[in-house]
C-alpha cells in the first residue's frame, strides 16, 4: 500500500500543490492518479486537477479558500482514497512511418548507436510507454519507457520548424509533436494521427494512466491514413488494460 | 462589425482565459491585465466573461461600421474618435462609420477596448481568446472584419468614470509569494532575490516575462511539474523568466516565486526596460 510522504503547498491564490517525492516511478504515478479521481470526485469548487509525474496541481474557481481547513480536508480525503477500484487504462496503437523522408535523423542516429535503422526501428516499436501526462504544448504526451539504447541528447541546434507528427527522441524521452513547432529533438519518424483537436469532443483520445504503443507502417499506408483522418473515417486501435 | 485598418504591434482577442483545459497541455490565456479588461467589461455593463480587444504599446486602427459603445481601459495613449480626444475609463457613444485610433504611448503597456456585448470571435472550448493551434487565428490580421452585436446602451450612467491609480501601471513593488522551490535557494540568494532591481526585456510576449538582473544559479533542474501563470522560473544561466498568461502548463526550472494575480496585471503594464523589485505578499 501506498505510504508516500506527500507534501501539501498552496501554490498561488487560487491552486494547492500536492507532492510525492521527486521521481517518475510508474508506482508512484498510479498512487497519484487514485487520489486525484478522488478529489475530483469529492470537491466541489475545483476547476481541474493536473496531474504531472509526481505532482497534483488543484485549480479552485475562487479566491476565497481556507486553505489551511482545505488542506486537512485533502489529507482526509487521502485516507480513503486507497480503497477504489484501479483505473481502467487503454492500451493505444499508434502508426508511425519511420521513412528516412520523415525521420530526419535516422541516419545519424544509426551511426551514432552503431546499429541500422531497422534495429532502431524495433527498439522504438518493442517498447510500451506509459503517458504520465498531457503538457508543454496542446497535446503532447510525456511518456515514460524509452528503451535506454535509444537514448540520445538533444540536438546541438534546434529546428525552426518540425512537421505535425514528428516522432522524436530527446535525451531519455520521446514524443510526438502534435502540431508544427520549433524543437531540439532528434526526428526519427511521423506519425499521421491527430493528437489534437481543439473542435473534437474529446480533443486529445489519450489520458493521463494510458498506455501506448508505435506500430511500423510505410509511407503509402502513412498517406492512407492521413487521407482517412481527413475524410473522418479512421478509427484508433487501442485495448483495455488495468494500468 | 468592426474593421481592423490598421494593426498595433500585437493585438488580439481575449477573455477571462481557457479554464479547465490545463490537463490537456491547453494553455490558459485571457486577458493580459485582467483588472483592465474587467473594468472596460464593468464600466460598460457587460458581462465579465466578455471578449475584449487588447492591444500592445500601439494601438490598433478601428473603424466601426455599426453604431455601438465602447470603453478603452489599460494602457494611455491619446486615443482618439474621428481625429477628437477621447478618455480611458469611460463609455464612448459610436457613431456608425466612426474611426477609433491610438496615439504615443503615455502610461502602461497594454490597452483594452471593450465593445457592447463583447467582441463575437469563435468560441473555442469555452473561450474566445486567441491562441495558435486553439482558434483559427492566433491574433488580429490588418483588414480583419471583427464581429459585434448590435445592442444600444441601456441605463447609461451619463458621466460614469473610474480612475486606475497610476501605480497599477508603474508599481516600483511587486508582491509574490514563496515558490515551490524557493527554500532550495541560499539564504544569499534569497536576499538578494528582494534586493535587487530587476529590469523587463525587450523579448516579453504573452508567454513570458524574461527578466534582465540575474540570479547566480547552482540549483538542479527539477523533474517537470506544473506552472501558472505568475510562476517565476530561474533558468540554468541564472535568467529569471516570469510566465504570462499563454504560458506552456508544465515546466522543469526551479519555481523560485509565485507573482499575486494583481502583480501579474502590474507586471504585464510594465514596458521593456522598466524596473522593479519584488515583495511578500
Amino acid at each position: 500500500m501506498s505510504s508516500y510522504k506527500l507534501t501539501y503547498t498552496r501554490f498561488s491564490e487560487r491552486s494547492i500543490l500536492i507532492q510525492w517525492p521527486e521521481e517518475i516511478d510508474p508506482k508512484i504515478h498510479k498512487d497519484l492518479l487514485r487520489y486525484k479521481e478522488n478529489i475530483l470526485k469529492y470537491s466541489k469548487d475545483i476547476i481541474q486537477v493536473i496531474n504531472t509525474y509526481n505532482a497534483l496541481l488543484l485549480a479552485y474557481t475562487t479566491i476565497e479558500v481556507d486553505y489551511k481547513n482545505e488542506i486537512e480536508r485533502l489529507k482526509l480525503l487521502r485516507t480513503k482514497t486507497l480503497a477504489i477500484e484501479p483505473l481502467q487504462t487503454k492500451l493505444w496503437k499508434i502508426p508511425v512511418c519511420y521513412d528516412v523522408k520523415y525521420g530526419l535523423d535516422l541516419e545519424e542516429l544509426a551511426a551514432a548507436k552503431n546499429s541500422s535503422i531497422a534495429q532502431l526501428v524495433q527498439w522504438h516499436t518493442e517498447a510500451v510507454y506509459k503517458v504520465y501526462f498531457i503538457g508543454f504544448l496542446p497535446g503532447f504526451l510525456y511518456l515514460g519507457g524509452l528503451d535506454n539504447r535509444l537514448i540520445m541528447p538533444r540536438r546541438q541546434r534546434p529546428r525552426p520548424q518540425i512537421m505535425k507528427g514528428a516522432v522524436g527522441i530527446g535525451g531519455n524521452q520521446t514524443g510526438v509533436y502534435p502540431n508544427a513547432s520549433p524543437g531540439g529533438w532528434n526526428i526519427i519518424g511521423n506519425s499521421p494521427i491527430t493528437f489534437f483537436d481543439a473542435k473534437a469532443k474529446q480533443p486529445c483520445f489519450a489520458n493521463a494512466g494510458d498506455n501506448i504503443q508505435f506500430v511500423a507502417i510505410d509511407i503509402n499506408r502513412h498517406a492512407e491514413i492521413r487521407d482517412q483522418i481527413d475524410h473522418g473515417n479512421y478509427k484508433l486501435e487501442s485495448e483495455v488494460g488495468n494500468g | 462589425m468592426v474593421e481592423v485598418l490598421r494593426t498595433g504591434l500585437y493585438d488580439s482577442i481575449q477573455d477571462l482565459g481557457r479554464l479547465g483545459y490545463q490537463h490537456l497541455g491547453v494553455p490558459t490565456s485571457g486577458a493580459m491585465d485582467q483588472y483592465a479588461a474587467s473594468l472596460a467589461n464593468s464600466i460598460l455593463g457587460n458581462q465579465p466573461e466578455d471578449a475584449v480587444l487588447e492591444f500592445t504599446l500601439l494601438g490598433p486602427s478601428l473603424r466601426f461600421h455599426i453604431s455601438t459603445a465602447i470603453c478603452i481601459t489599460g494602457m494611455q495613449s491619446d486615443a482618439k474618435i474621428n481625429g477628437r480626444s477621447v478618455s480611458n475609463n469611460t463609455v464612448i457613444n459610436i457613431n456608425q462609420q466612426d474611426r477609433l485610433s491610438f496615439g504615443q504611448r503615455i502610461l502602461g503597456s497594454k490597452g483594452y477596448v471593450a465593445v457592447l456585448g463583447g467582441f463575437q470571435s469563435e468560441n473555442v472550448m469555452g473561450s474566445r481568446s486567441m491562441y495558435q493551434n486553439i482558434t483559427q487565428k492566433p491574433r488580429i490580421l490588418k483588414n480583419d472584419q471583427l464581429s459585434i452585436l448590435q445592442l444600444t446602451l441601456i441605463n447609461r450612467q451619463p458621466n460614469a468614470h473610474v480612475n486606475t491609480p497610476v501605480s497599477h501601471f508603474n508599481s516600483a513593488q511587486l508582491e509574490v509569494f514563496k515558490g515551490m522551490e524557493f527554500n532550495r535557494l541560499s539564504r544569499v540568494q534569497q536576499d538578494l532575490l528582494f534586493k535587487k532591481e530587476f529590469m523587463v526585456s525587450k523579448d516579453c510576449n504573452r508567454m513570458a516575462y524574461p527578466l534582465e538582473g540575474c540570479l547566480e544559479n547552482n540549483l538542479e533542474s527539477i523533474i517537470t511539474g506544473p506552472v501558472l501563470p505568475g510562476t517565476v522560473q530561474l533558468t540554468p544561466s541564472g535568467q529569471m523568466i516570469v510566465l504570462m498568461r499563454d504560458c506552456q502548463t508544465t515546466g522543469g526550472y526551479p519555481r523560485i516565486l509565485q507573482l499575486t494575480e494583481m502583480a501579474i496585471n502590474q507586471l504585464s503594464q510594465r514596458a521593456p526596460g522598466e524596473k522593479f523589485t519584488f515583495k511578500i505578499a
